[in-house]
């Protein structure tokens, strides 16, 4: 072994080269490089997270709706605090010396426990104006910091259900995404949370050294960590604000909803909640009690009821069983029935009310007629060989209007309604237990029959297309992109076309004759007007009013929906509402001011508490 | 009797070792004092608390070493396999019994008190190394003979791997150097330094580009070799060509083949060639070259292949870190980050005992244990760090010479064992806290917080020592 005894001699160079390699780069590093020194005196990084601006709504017509400022959090890192002037931070934070004390005591006691060095938060969404102020003075306050954050104004007060709002995320939000952390705003209902991922953007860091005196002064590594934050995608919507604000002065002092659509795209002109609330309210940290007493209220404003409040159809739903009598021939548009106050066989009884008798199809649109409509619904179901096949074939006819579905709109919790199958009544009867006169109030839109205003606007806007629809969605596009393909692609439904006519031309004569017309209350002078009205049985008090209609008759440019609780008749509140909102989107004036006057005057919610 | 051995021991002894020793758990004490504190709360917390441990653990490894000296000096050569065998068995234990700390089972606890065996099985490892190697009849030309003396080595370091103890495991390959002295071939150990070079070099570059480049070495190789300069351009002419043809020539087929591809599929086409070509003019030498392209472009993507699939998570971002290919300054570059931060803002001279912010700040992590050159560098400066490496070095060199002068080819090959583990642990711990080497987590000997690692070393370097005695016996 000794005669390798000279290789100890190359171990020792080894040995020594690796060291001075080391003394080089600890030269380097200590002596030459001037960078570490100076990141060590600046006393290290300062992470700043960037928050992006969320992206803003427009109205169709290029109108802000949801705007954002800039407001300011100021916090507190505790490791870093020195004797700092209370009572200037005081006056301009705007809040009490006592209170700044309390706070710090009580973040210092925390921050034994956690990091020191976590910024904590001391007061919310200063303005810009007081932390201008602040800001001159910031030296002399070492320890704080103040983090910009973007949150929402409304130029407009309106639709704030529709809109929605935005909240700090809660603690499962934050536990299934990480972009969201304690504070990190959220949206929570409307279209701030259907197009929360489009619209909060992409965030960013910061990372920032600072000068002995507390103040960054310059971005570490030239930003070469940094991220930029992305700001969220403008969303324009097909909401028209005019029509928007016109429809919530209308429905003021009502408890209901208005859905208005263009049938040519499924857009969602209008959509009313009342009652409703102020978004505004949900940015402002400072008005606590105000958001409380919104959710306790008994009226349920946060409720969007276009969507998430289910309604028998009423009278409305005799269009639809018109077109599926057309579809299965069961009746012509020749078919005619006498209506003597009512239908009744056997035991049962569907009451009327006053008309001309006999009627033929479009005639019992016209005037509403329940018996017409027990015979034509009888017809669709006993056509088959048993009740529960020509039930199946109703239903489908039904179905594909969209109703006991969710149509898919952007709108957050839609509901399905409530479209009954052969089982529910299996269940009800028992099985084969039941025929066409059981099921008999199905014939006039009541019994095991639930929709939303939304599901009727869709109905109102498919016999405006004459057997389509479009999906009826609220915005038109994200980023100058559309959202979402499907809206663009048309529904059909299993009635032909041709069955459109006598059913149109029923509705056109229940605004338009003066002999039995049901709805001529919505007459427009100057626009032909096509239109349904529904009284909704409630056994829990007044009757609902109803009403559908679309205009022009032949060039349909929009369809309606109005639903107002306790209103009595359709023709009495709904039918005059619908008619303001055609006569407001189509001739921009109005030239019955009377009418005008007339609804949006109307108090039915001091009404119904009186009763 | 005793006494007059004790009497020996004492003057025989090598005191400028013992007084490195010292130094160095001196400066470790003072370095661990100021990481651990706080002008603001100078209270007894937990971390302050952990010099006075350090203390302890001091006291304790000179006791250690009292003992290590008084045993009869025979001991060691005789049951370096017995203590290899119980050291095995400790690691074994460990996977079984052991508990988790940062993703890696390496400690052994018994109620309060906890070992890191690793550290111990380094010393074993050391002494059954020697013996092996050191046996009268041992040839290293023998294959069997050196697969023993691998099994020894690999044996630990495989069992440490299964600790998911990375850098550990490491410090078993810095053995070669006993190997080399004990008569291993120079190529063979070029080879290893060769192969740690591709390896990093498959990390920083893709394959392809690593293929190419072994290629080239190759022809290079050839050229040094044979001078026959007209046939390697006829060569490379002929790679060039087929190259082109398979990039270019394939397009109007719709099968188009990347550059790289191409230059790779042509290298390979052009192996049997070269092959037949060395074999009809009985070049030995080429095979050679043809067998190190081969291995190295297998080993290229074989390591690319265990990059992706085979290494953890934790284990990537740190070679990535390392390597610059990615750097997270929020993740695992931070302790790189704020330890170079804390070193470099050091200067020349230090900022002074207990004046380091940095270090009293708590900016780096792990500062006491694996990152106490921090401390060094940053309170004492570049001079304060040379003085420690200048410690290492000169405590390395006087191992070597102790080595050196022994008797005994075991006592000999301990002694390059000795150096040879205190040398890597040295400059991998200093290395990493500078940026350049990877971050993983091995104490800086006799300095970093931490019982079993001192009484480890101190073991380690009073066996050395004890035997340097006894070799006058």
């Amino acid at each position: 072994m000794n005669e390798f005894a000279n290789r100890r001699l190359y171990i020792i160079v080894f040995f020594v080269l690796t060291c001075v390699v080391i003394l080089g780069r600890l030269f380097y590093i200590q002596v030459i490089d001037s960078d570490y020194k100076r990141i060590a005196a600046q006393n290290v990084m300062r992470y700043e997270i960037q928050y992006p601006a969320r992206g803003l709504i427009y109205d169709r017509n290029g109108v802000l709706l949801v705007d954002n400022q800039t407001v300011y959090d100021i916090v507190v890192i505790p490791r870093e605090l020195a004797a700092f002037d209370t009572a200037m931070l005081s006056q301009a934070l705007d809040v009490p010396p006592e209170q700044i004390q309390a706070t710090l005591t009580a973040i210092k006691s925390k921050a034994k426990k956690t990091a020191a060095y976590q910024p904590a938060l001391l007061r919310r969404q200063v303005s810009p104006e007081a932390f201008a102020l602040l800001q001159e003075k910031w030296f002399k306050f070492p320890g704080f910091y103040a983090q910009a954050r973007s949150i929402r104004s409304y130029p407009r007060s309106v639709a704030g259900n529709l809109i929605g709002y935005i909240g700090e995320a809660d603690s499962s939000s934050i536990a299934a995404d990480p972009f969201y952390t304690q504070g990190s705003y959220i949206g929570k209902i409307g279209i701030e949370s259907f197009y929360e991922k489009a619209l909060r953007g992409k965030r960013g860091v910061s990372i920032y050294a600072r000068d002995v005196y507390n103040r960054v002064t310059s971005s570490y590594a030239n930003g070469r960590f940094d991220t930029t934050a992305l700001p969220g995608d403008n969303l324009v919507c097909s909401i028209d604000v005019g029509l928007q604000e016109y429809g919530e002065r209308l429905m003021q002092n009502k408890v209901g909803s208005i859905v208005a659509i263009e049938p040519a795209t499924g857009e969602i002109l209008t959509l009313v909640s009342t009652p409703n609330f102020d978004p505004a309210l949900f940015i402002d940290a400072h008005r606590v009690a105000e958001r409380s007493a919104l959710s306790a209220n008994p009226m349920k404003p946060l409720f969007n009821r276009a969507v998430m409040a289910q309604y028998p159809p009423g009278s409305i739903f005799k269009c639809l069983n018109a077109l599926a009598a057309l579809q299965e021939e069961t009746v012509s548009e020749k078919t005619t029935h006498t209506c003597s106050g009512g239908y009744a066989f056997g035991r049962r009884f569907v009451g009327c009310h006053r008309h001309f008798s006999p009627v033929n199809l479009t005639q019992s649109l016209q005037v509403s007629c329940n018996a017409y409509y027990c015979h034509v619904f009888r017809s669709i179901i006993d056509k088959y060989s048993s009740p529960q096949d020509g039930f199946n074939v109703w239903r489908r006819h039904i179905e594909s209007f969209g109703i006991g579905q969710r149509l898919g709109s952007d709108i957050p919790n839609e509901l399905r309604g409530i479209l009954p199958t052969a089982a529910t009544y299996d269940r009800m009867h028992g099985a084969g237990r039941w025929k066409s006169l059981s099921i008999i109030s199905l014939a006039i839109g009541q019994g095991e029959l639930g929709v939303t205003p939304l599901h009727m606007a869709n109905v109102a806007a498919t016999i405006a297309n004459r057997g389509f629809y479009y999906t009826p969605h609220i915005v038109k596009s994200a980023r100058g992109k559309r959202p979402d393909t499907s809206f663009l692609a048309p529904h059909a439904t299993t009635i032909d076309r041709r069955h459109f006519d006598p059913v149109v031309q029923g509705m056109y004569l229940a605004v338009h004759s003066e002999f039995g017309g049901t709805a001529r209350i919505a007459k427009i002078p100057g626009v032909e007007l096509c239109g349904k009205t529904g009284t909704a049985q409630n056994p829990h008090g007044e009757d609902h009013s109803v009403f559908i209609c679309f205009a022009p008759k032949d060039k349909p440019l929009i369809a309606v929906a109005v639903y107002v609780e306790n209103g009595g008749a359709g023709a009495k509140w709904a039918a005059p509402t619908a008619s303001l909102i055609v006569e407001k989107y189509l001739k921009k004036t109005i030239s019955r001011a009377w009418l005008e006057e007339y609804v949006a005057g109307g108090n039915l919610i001091q009404q119904n508490a009186t009763q | 009797m005793l006494r007059s051995r004790g009497y020996s021991i004492l003057t025989k002894v090598d005191w400028g070792v013992i007084l490195i020793w010292m130094a160095l758990m001196g400066i470790g004490l003072l370095c661990i004092y100021a990481s651990g504190f706080d002008e603001e709360h100078p209270r007894f917390f937990d971390v302050r608390n952990r010099s006075r441990l350090q203390a302890f653990w001091v006291g304790m490894a000179c006791v250690i070493a009292i003992f290590v000296m008084v045993v009869e000096s025979r001991f060691y050569s005789i049951f370096a396999g017995t203590l290899y065998f119980i050291a095995l068995l400790l690691i074994v234990a460990t996977l079984i019994f052991g508990s988790e700390v940062n993703g890696s089972k390496s400690w052994l606890s018994f109620g309060v008190v906890s070992l890191q065996p690793v550290e111990f099985v380094k010393v074993a490892t050391a002494l059954m190394l020697a013996k092996v190697v050191g046996t009268y009849t041992f040839r290293m030309q023998n294959l069997r003979e050196l697969a023993l003396a691998l099994f020894v080595i690999l044996v630990p370091f495989a069992l440490t791997l299964l600790q998911h103890d990375t850098g550990s495991a490491l410090v078993f390959a810095v053995f070669i150097i006993v190997l080399y002295r004990a008569g291993l071939k120079g190529l063979i150990v070029l080879s290893c330094l060769f192969l740690v070079f591709l390896f990093i070099l498959s990390l920083l570059v893709e394959p392809p580009a690593v293929a190419i480049f072994i290629g080239l070495l190759c022809f290079a190789l050839f050229m040094i070799f044979s001078k026959r300069y007209k046939v390697s351009l006829i060569a490379i002419a002929a790679i060039a060509a087929v190259t082109l043809t398979l990039h270019f020539g394939l397009r109007p087929l719709d099968a188009d083949l990347p550059l790289f591809e191409s230059l790779v599929i042509a290298h390979a086409a052009m192996l049997p060639v070269a092959a037949a070509y060395a074999w009809w003019h009985k070049l030995r030498y080429m095979f050679s070259i043809i067998l190190l392209f081969v291995l190295s472009v297998g080993i290229n993507y074989s390591v690319d292949y265990v990059f992706d699939n085979v290494l953890k998570e934790h284990q990537r971002r740190r070679i990535n870190d390392l390597l610059g290919i990615e750097s997270d300054l929020k993740g695992w570059g931070y302790n790189v980050h704020q330890s170079k931060v804390a070193i470099g803002s050091g200067g020349l001279t230090g900022k002074g005992f207990l004046e380091g912010t940095q270090t009293k700040g708590n900016f780096v992590p792990e500062q006491s244990t694996d990152f106490i050159f921090c401390a060094v560098g940053e309170e004492w400066g570049f001079v304060g760090a040379t003085l420690v490496v200048g410690l290492y070095l000169f405590l390395l060199i006087r191992i070597v010479n102790i080595a050196e002068r022994q008797k005994s080819a075991f006592a000999k090959l301990y002694g390059y064992g000795v150096a040879a583990i205190l040398f890597f642990h040295t400059i991998v711990n200093i290395g990493m806290t500078i940026g350049i080497m990877p971050v993983v987590g091995i104490p800086l000997p006799f300095i970093s917080y931490g019982g079993s690692s001192l009484w480890a070393f101190t073991i380690l370097l009073f066996v050395l020592l004890k035997l340097d005695v006894g070799k006058y016996e």
